[in-house]
């Protein structure tokens, strides 16, 4: 226990002599994960499996996402209590930090990196902030609910043309928000795409946008190349006839599988991840699993798709093989494995494992673990190969 | 010593449930281990509020532990709120809504 205390002030104070000076290296190979219950975030090496640096200072860190500006240095971390934080990872230092909002779920960097756009729970709505400072550069109010609350804004990606889109989870909307012009913003508003859009996910190429809906069957999709069309309701008939089961999690849309041109999606409330065919949008097959899916994530080169589970399942991964769509692998890491990110070349993936505070990190050919790094209750993993993607 | 430290856990384990039978102090750990990251995923780690509401003492001051226990085992349905009867026992919902009515820091 005693030599347990000494290695971890030894570690902290090690962190804490190194964050005084700066790396000089190049990020590629870099990332952080966030360590939730301690408001914390770890600096890694990727390719070493290293943590270079423990930064703190991050406020309340559930669910919280991050964004790369486009040169790979800075991380912008979002929190769920409205904290907007500008990392510099190569010396391991907040630069930057305000509190934009009351409660918050992630955000968005813009096609050049120059803006910065929260989702905001409470007051509903979607701020924008000048990438190298954090000043506020628009305000865009979210549909009243009633007389003290705007609905809440969900999904927010960034789109080809410096445009963002969001959803409203209590009005059932779907908003384009055109920044081209950072002193008019252009805002078209769709309504009506379903009932309570939950989350939101782009797909890679930029041109279609779709909201998960947690208040019926399907999907509302929306094709950016032309919005004109408005948003359609996709996979409509999915589900019917189907008792939902209970959801102990929400899933997330983001980071969803596209192999050739087929995507993967969870079943929200069903043990089985959904296969469409991608254009046609129509339904392929339904693949059974071991829970309800959380993460439904491709393997870079698309041909594995891993998938993590909502609570009380959530100690499984399982690997789909995306020619044969069957479960090739089930892997049990531990309870709490949350959050998956893969190498950008897709030959390892990190799981971060909740409960037992580690990051785990497989080889996914071989499907062995290769190493573990301890981590205080670790949720989310961001590699900064996510720089050059549209939509993370 | 330890026996002290331990009759004086045990008399301040009883405060806590009061007149049931008391939990085992695991369970409640357990059980607060669960709000936080569990329930936390929509309402919060420090249960403030995301999709779902707050669950600050604030809160929930207009609801009673009745209607509390009966929401965590039955569920809210039209609203994403899941039943949570296969984890937990009416007790034992009983004895988080205590725990959320009188605030818990989180």
């Amino acid at each position: 226990m005693k030599l347990m205390r000494y290695l971890l002030t030894a570690l902290l104070f090690y962190a804490g002599q190194v964050s005084a000076d700066c790396l000089t290296r190049g990020t590629g190979d870099m990332g952080i994960i966030i360590e939730r219950a301690a408001g914390r975030v770890q600096v890694v090496d990727r390719s070493t499996h290293q943590s270079l640096f423990r930064v703190e200072g991050f406020g309340d860190l559930s669910h919280a996402s991050a964004v790369y500006s486009p040169d790979e240095r800075y991380a912008y971390i979002f929190g769920r209590d409205g904290g907007l934080s500008r990392l510099d990872i190569l010396c391991g230092e907040i630069t930057h930090r305000i509190i934009q909002g009351g409660n918050s779920i992630g955000g968005a960097i813009s096609q050049d990196g120059r803006l910065i756009a929260v989702s905001n729970y409470e007051p509903g709505g979607v701020k924008i902030f000048n990438a190298s400072d954090l000043s506020l550069v628009a305000n865009i109010e979210s549909t009243p609910v009633n007389s003290e609350k705007r609905a809440k804004t969900v999904g927010l990606v960034d789109a080809p043309d410096q445009r963002f889109v969001f959803s409203l989870y209590d009005t059932g909307e779907t908003w384009i928000v055109d920044m081209s012009n950072v002193e008019k913003p252009q805002v078209t508003r769709f309504k009506d795409i379903g009932k309570l859009p939950y989350d939101g996910l782009i797909t890679r190429d930029g041109r279609y946008y779709i909201a998960g809906l947690f208040g019926q069957d399907g999907l509302a999709m929306l094709d950016l190349w032309h919005p004109e069309q408005g948003p359609r309701l996709i996979l409509e008939d999915y589900g019917k006839g189907e008792q939902k089961l209970p959801v102990y999690k929400m899933p997330h849309l983001e980071g969803w599988a596209m192999a050739g041109n087929r995507a993967f999606l969870p079943g929200v409330g069903r043990h089985h991840v959904m296969v469409v065919e991608r254009d046609s949008w129509s339904p392929v097959a339904k693949i059974p699993v071991h829970g309800q899916p959380v993460f439904v994530m491709a393997r870079p080169d698309g041909r594995q798709v891993w998938v993590n589970f909502a609570f009380p399942d959530n100690d499984t991964i399982q690997v789909i093989d995306t020619e044969t769509l069957k479960v090739v692998k089930t892997l049990k890491p531990g309870k709490g494995a949350l959050h998956m990110e893969f190498a950008p070349r897709g030959n390892e993936v990190w799981i971060s494992i909740r409960d037992k505070d580690q990051v785990q990190v497989y080889d996914t050919r071989s499907f062995e673990l290769r190493h573990t790094l301890p981590a205080d209750k670790p949720s989310g993993i961001f590699f900064t190969s996510r720089a050059h993607t549209t939509g993370l | 010593m330890r026996s002290i430290v331990a009759a004086i856990s045990t008399l301040l384990l009883a405060g806590a449930v009061q007149a049931t039978s008391p939990l085992p102090a695991e369970r409640q750990a357990e059980l607060l281990y669960l709000l936080k990251h569990d329930c936390g995923s929509c309402h919060g780690m420090r249960l403030e509020g995301g999709l779902g509401p707050a669950l600050t003492a604030e809160r929930l001051a207009p609801y009673g532990i009745d209607f509390l226990a009966l929401t965590i085992v039955q569920g809210r349905p039209g609203t994403p709120m899941p039943p949570w009867r296969p984890f937990l026992t009416e007790q034992e919902a009983r004895w988080l809504a205590r725990q959320l009515k009188q605030g818990i820091n989180q």
